[in-house]
């Protein structure tokens, strides 16, 4: 199985410098534990207290995963899943 | 330093007065490499927020595949501030995410909704290290 993950601008020194990874894992979950066998580091900078991070986005297929499941969303061979980080701030 | 066309300029300057006294954001893309601010791009603050902004999840998937396709990144990030200076808060430098990208500030603290001078300033973001730069409006860019 193999799943293409793109990875942004700030997390491309735990790929060495790729702007997309292959992967493998039939969750979001299990892609991440993955990733994080060959890119490790990456799993902190996406997950906190056992969910995804606020300000991190992560796409399947187009789709924001937070509408089709969060971590447990199920992912297939060939699925596409894109990683941005969210552009936000403000004077708060 | 950061060099923006006036029609770029006034375009984030106008935005950010409309949204007052909500805080506007965009980007304005340029192709990869050229430091060159050519798109102006505005977004909705998803936040609605005096405050705080944050695209909208599908604008931003939506935004970042159209520079992908363009061979485009994000050469200027800009939000303003609408009751404080021109410059980074700690929410902003914690969420910064963009090294290559001039971050822009807008405050339109001194006159809201109206016409009137604002402080247009831009800074670098990195490893929650704030730079100041020089900012120089021109009338065209360069070729």
């Amino acid at each position: 199985m193999a799943i293409e993950v793109r990875i942004p601008t700030i997390l491309r020194t735990y790929t060495g410098g790729e702007k997309a990874v292959s992967a493998d894992g039939a969750s979001l979950s299990a892609l991440i534990e993955d990733l994080e066998a060959n890119h490790p580091g990456l799993k902190e900078r996406l997950i906190e207290n056992g969910d995804l991070r606020r300000f991190v986005n992560v796409y399947v297929n187009d789709e924001d995963v937070r509408f089709i499941g969060g971590l447990e969303a199920e992912l297939s061979d060939g699925d596409q899943v894109v990683v941005l980080p969210a552009v936000a701030g403000g004077a708060a | 330093m950061l060099t923006i066309d006036q029609a770029t300029y006034d375009a984030i300057v106008a935005h950010a007065k409309r949204d007052h006294p909500d805080e506007a954001c965009g980007v304005v893309a340029g192709p990869e490499g050229s430091d060159r601010p050519e798109r102006f791009v505005e977004m909705v603050n998803a936040a609605g927020s005096p405050t705080f902004y944050e695209f909208d999840s599908t604008d931003l998937f939506q935004l970042y595949k159209e520079m992908d396709a363009n061979d485009e990144e994000p050469v200027v990030v800009y939000h303003s501030h609408t009751a404080t200076e021109a410059y980074p808060s700690r929410t902003d430098i914690g969420l910064a995410s963009e090294p290559g990208a001039h971050y822009v500030l807008v405050s339109t603290r001194e006159h809201g909704n109206n016409e009137g001078p604002v402080e247009f300033r831009s800074y670098r973001i990195v490893d929650g290290e704030v730079t100041e730069e020089e900012v120089t409006v021109v009338d065209e860019l360069p070729r």
